[in-house]
């Protein structure tokens, strides 16, 4: 079996490489003890940093005074679709101006939520149109209509314009495995570690404080997982149906636009969905730079420190969220499961009475609000506000539990955070150099070894070397919480069926929810600093843990569980003994994942005051520093990319091992 | 069946030769086509394992003829599906000529290859390759709507070939609401929609349970007694290959070892490895009348058969008569004789040299 045959490889490697560690990190240590004489070992020296930041500053002044004529049409452009969107959905149609002014009515609130019921009707029954038409019902009688469709009409221009971009760079990086290797990988790896702030001050930049720039930041962040579909979609096609394309005479392109990507529709849906949900999320933080709407309601309150109003735009955008991924997940779904026949019917009425009776009844009730108010806005008589009734809650807590809470913070921060801080900001950044590299060569060889290396590097040569462990740090501490949560769960739902029911929602739940939301209730009781930042990550990233682990236990073969009973394995032993070890591989992944999840959510919670790489980020943000910006932003980059290289080289190793 | 009449006389075939691959290599390694053009198109297996190389299919050399059904019979990684494929261009042979109706399919241009498969050729596939998101009537029309035939055209079309595979009343299913047999026959009616001259089945039923094969392979007879296609057929069964078969050519290794029809090969095995394949055959129904026969010798006939007549047809009669049969041909007139010894010999698997005359 393949568990033995590892265990029964030659020792002598692995003693080598662990007498290789001792040595690399007594060298470390010695180089940390003798920092007064070699300060410059430990510390990057401040006149030896590379000014990258004055660089980038500079090519963006360039690019914004020599190339405003295209920004410009490009605002002008896309301003028009998005609009539409915003005034059909949210503002109101203004024709003419001044006094003979014509004003075309909004899509009636009473008529969304009607087609939103009717849509959850038509995709996934009666319990689908409940939930969606619920959740749109909710924002509507909570109050936070006018800002939620604001955020639903960028969703809806960016959204296209996202899979559009994506199924064409798919295609083209399917076509051409060069372009796949040199450029599109590369570029789909970045695009998804820099972290979401730092795509706003270019953008900001280059298109001031609109709409229009938050939709571009939007597109740019949520079309990866577009173009990662379509590879995907496109590559498992089965040869087969590819062949049959051949032999029916189609050209090249008949082949592409008939066969092949109707064919890998399933996965393309599921990459639709994943484009809206990270589109919804970036539209929440893109309100920094003029999206509006909820993660505007949101960002005003937090400032404002009005936790209960906070409370509220988070609770829409939760709605929101929900609704968008059960609706786009029901389509994936059913698109995977295939088709069904219907008897065939001419009159639009029969072929699609669920999209007719949505436009009926939005035309309907869109005319009546031009005489009826309450179908043109919701409303104030039936709206509810549960600002006061958080407040309340807020204040009960902190009355009641003010000791406790605090007891506990101050513990955190001294025991645990200021310790390991200290220790990482204190880190010698050759040796963090050497020691990643070094564990880069034992995973993968020389190229890895280098590639870490160097982007390590970076980190210390712009002179972000303390801001970079402060991140390290904090991250890494969350991380590890998260695991240290996330696994056990993981473990014991893949032991428990009843166990994994419970689960199972709870993580979808928490895996739709943009990152702000983590914020505001920590916020609420934890206040601002290091433990708000940590817990609220730790919420965000647990998931991938749980989930990774959950599966990796699960997937390992019946058979070989049954080959341990019948070899009389107690259950500890087969747990243990078989399953762990074959589990590992996916489990990393999910360790993988969590430290990146981490790392996105370390960044925005520099709105509540940390003191590492994002904070830098929104500093630059909020003066429109982009050279500053963007080299912090590719710092968080390039943590993020250092721990995914080597612990995907770890897992791939350990795959290699088990066969 | 007429047509498998006229194959079991080898040399006696004088229909065209529809399709001919002319020492046809597929090579899969860096440098492939430098290495036998060096070679001028010769080479044996260890020197193609010594460049490194992996020998798909080695030189092979065939002619199917208009109106067969031409069985390539090879067990997994054998190089047959690759065969099949250089044959339709699917696969880009490394080296030699396959020749459609006399003319090199390597050297015509894209627009001419595109042109030929949309007209002239038809294939089926194992695991069907269906298009998912298609209902049966436009899966079917579907090879006739690239080709840019109006709706009601290729819908008539589709309409005709859906009756002759018997799947009328599933016109507006999905290919996921079929069971496998029907799936395969909406294959083959897709295949079949654009009237190919030849047709190319990989493998048709290798998917399928074996009474549904059982099924499609008498269902694929019926076809072929009204459509007389030119059939290159795939499997990796023999017991399918001899069943359907007017010759078979049998691969291994990526090398065609002997090219004959059921009778040839169960009599005269090129070798062990043949050989190995027809031990389990029922031999009373490949080998027929004419293989058994010998000279007649004056004595009484209990009865005439003709020389295609497999032993299987009359072995019941002529134990129970007890007295040799005659071999009649065409005319009437007798060119020998059956002994009820000799068809005993053969059902009870007695080797008695001479039996064969």
């Amino acid at each position: 079996m393949t568990v033995t045959a590892s265990a029964s490889e030659p020792r002598p490697p692995l003693q080598r490489w662990l007498l290789v560690w001792a040595v690399a990190l007594a060298a470390v240590l010695v180089l940390f003890l003798l920092q007064s004489s070699l300060p410059w070992a430990v510390n990057y020296p401040a006149e030896a940093v590379v000014p990258v930041a004055d660089w980038v500053s500079a090519l963006m002044g360039w690019i914004k005074s020599n190339l405003s004529w295209l920004t410009r049409s490009i605002t002008a452009v896309l301003g028009v679709p998005l609009d539409f969107a915003l005034n059909l959905l949210a503002k109101n149609f203004k024709i003419g101006h001044g006094a003979d002014t014509v004003v075309l009515p909004r899509l009636s609130w009473v008529g969304v939520c009607a087609a939103a019921f009717l849509a959850g009707h038509a995709v996934g029954g009666r319990k689908l149109s409940l939930l969606v038409g619920g959740c749109f019902l909710y924002i509507a009688l909570f109050g936070q209509w006018t800002s939620a469709m604001l955020t639903l009409a960028l969703i809806s221009i960016a959204v296209p314009f996202c899979i559009v971009t994506g199924l064409f760079a798919g295609i083209w990086a399917w076509r051409k495995p060069w372009a796949e290797r040199l450029v599109v990988s590369p570029a789909l790896d970045l695009m998804q570690t820099i972290p979401t702030f730092a795509y706003l001050i270019p953008m900001l930049l280059l298109f001031g404080n609109s709409p229009v720039s938050a939709m571009i930041a939007t597109a740019i962040f949520a079309t990866p997982p577009m173009v990662r579909a379509t590879m995907l979609g496109l590559s498992r096609v089965p040869s087969e149906v590819d062949d049959f394309s051949e032999m029916a005479g189609c050209t090249a392109r008949q082949k592409l636009w008939r066969v092949l990507l109707p064919s890998a529709r399933p996965t393309l849906m599921v990459g639709v969905n994943q484009v809206i949900m990270l589109a919804l999320n970036m539209v929440i933080i893109a309100s920094m730079i003029g999206a509006g709407g909820l993660g505007y309601d949101v960002l005003l309150a937090l400032r404002a420190l009005k936790v209960g109003e906070a409370m509220e735009a988070g609770l829409a955008i939760v709605a929101l969220a929900i609704a968008l991924d059960r609706l786009s997940q029901a389509i994936a779904h059913k698109q995977a499961k295939g088709h069904i026949h219907q008897a065939a019917s001419r009159s639009l009425w029969r072929r699609y009475p669920n999209l007719t009776l949505a436009i009926a009844i939005l035309a309907v009730t869109t005319l009546l609000g031009l005489f009826l108010p309450a179908f043109a806005a919701v409303p104030k008589a039936i709206t509810f506000t549960t600002a006061p009734l958080w407040k309340a809650a807020v204040n009960w807590v902190t009355i009641n539990f003010f000791d406790i809470i605090e007891a506990f913070r101050v513990a955190l921060i001294l025991n645990v955070l200021n310790p390991v801080r200290a220790f990482c900001e204190g880190f010698p950044w050759l040796g963090a150099v050497f020691l990643l590299g070094l564990a880069g060569y034992q995973l993968s060889g020389l190229r890895l070894a280098a590639l870490v290396a160097a982007l390590t590097a970076f980190c210390a040569i712009t002179g972000l070397w303390e801001k970079t462990m402060a991140t390290v740090y904090l991250c890494g501490i969350s991380a590890f919480i998260a695991c240290l949560i996330g696994i056990p769960i993981g473990l014991m739902a893949a032991r428990s069926d009843r166990f994994e029911k419970i689960v199972t929602p709870i993580i979808d739940t928490l895996q739709v929810l943009p990152s702000f939301c983590f914020i505001i209730p920590v916020v609420m009781l934890f206040r601002v600093g290091d433990v708000t930042a940590m817990i609220a990550t730790v919420a965000f990233a647990v998931v991938p843990a749980i989930r990774y682990t959950n599966h990796g236990i699960r997937q390992v073969p019946p058979a070989l569980i049954e080959a341990a009973k019948v070899s009389g394995c107690t259950p500890r032993q087969t747990f243990f003994r078989v399953q762990l070890p074959l589990a590992l591989p996916e489990i990393m992944l999910g360790v993988n994942q969590t430290i990146l999840m981490a790392l996105a959510m370390i960044i925005i919670c520099a709105m509540v005051g940390t003191r590492d790489l994002g904070q830098e980020v929104f500093i630059a943000l909020s003066k429109a520093d982009s050279g500053r910006g963007i080299v912090a932003g590719l710092a968080i980059a390039f943590i993020g990319i250092v721990a995914d290289r080597l612990f995907n080289a770890w897992t791939a190793k350990a795959r290699a091992r088990l066969g | 069946m007429t047509t498998k009449q006229g194959s079991t006389q080898p040399g006696t075939d004088d229909r065209p030769v529809k399709l001919a691959c002319r020492n046809v290599w597929k090579l899969f390694g860096a440098n492939a086509a430098n290495f036998i053009r060096e070679r001028d198109g010769k080479a044996c297996m260890a020197d193609v394992a010594a460049a490194g190389l992996v020998g798909a299919v080695r030189a092979v050399d065939l002619e199917i003829r208009q109106g067969e059904i031409f069985i390539i019979m090879g067990l997994s990684g054998s190089g047959k599906s690759t065969l099949v494929r250089c044959m339709s261009r699917l696969v880009e042979p490394t080296h030699g000529k396959v020749e459609f109706e006399g003319k090199d399919l390597l050297k015509i241009s894209d627009a001419a290859l595109i042109e030929l498969r949309r007209h002239r050729m038809g294939m089926v596939f194992q695991n069907f390759a269906l298009l998912p998101h298609l209902n049966v009537l436009d899966n079917i029309a579907f090879p006739l709507s690239i080709q840019g035939q109006d709706r009601s055209t290729r819908e008539a079309r589709a309409r005709e070939v859906i009756e002759l595979v018997g799947l009328r009343g599933r016109e507006h299913f999905y290919p996921r609401e079929l069971s496998g047999g029907q799936q395969q026959r909406v294959g083959i009616a897709r295949s079949l929609a654009t009237k190919p001259e030849i047709w190319f089945l990989d493998e048709p039923f290798s998917a399928l349970d074996p009474l549904i094969r059982r099924e499609m392979q008498d269902e694929l007879m019926r076809l072929q007694t009204m459509l007389h296609k030119t059939i290159v057929f795939i499997t990796h069964d023999f017991d399918e290959a001899i069943r359907l078969a007017d010759r078979i050519a049998i691969m291994k290794d990526g090398e065609v070892i002997q090219t004959g029809t059921p009778e040839e090969l169960v009599v005269n095995p090129a070798t062990d490895y043949v050989a190995e394949f027809t031990r389990d055959v029922d031999r009373a129904k490949v080998i027929s009348a004419r293989s058994l026969m010998r000279a007649c010798d004056g004595s009484e006939h209990g009865g005439a058969v003709a020389p295609d007549a497999k032993i299987a047809s009359f072995s019941a009669s002529i134990v129970s008569a007890g007295k040799p049969f005659a071999v009649v041909n065409g005319t009437g007139k007798p060119i020998g004789e059956v002994t009820p010894q000799a068809v005993i010999d053969l059902l009870a698997g007695v080797d008695r040299s001479g039996a064969r005359a």
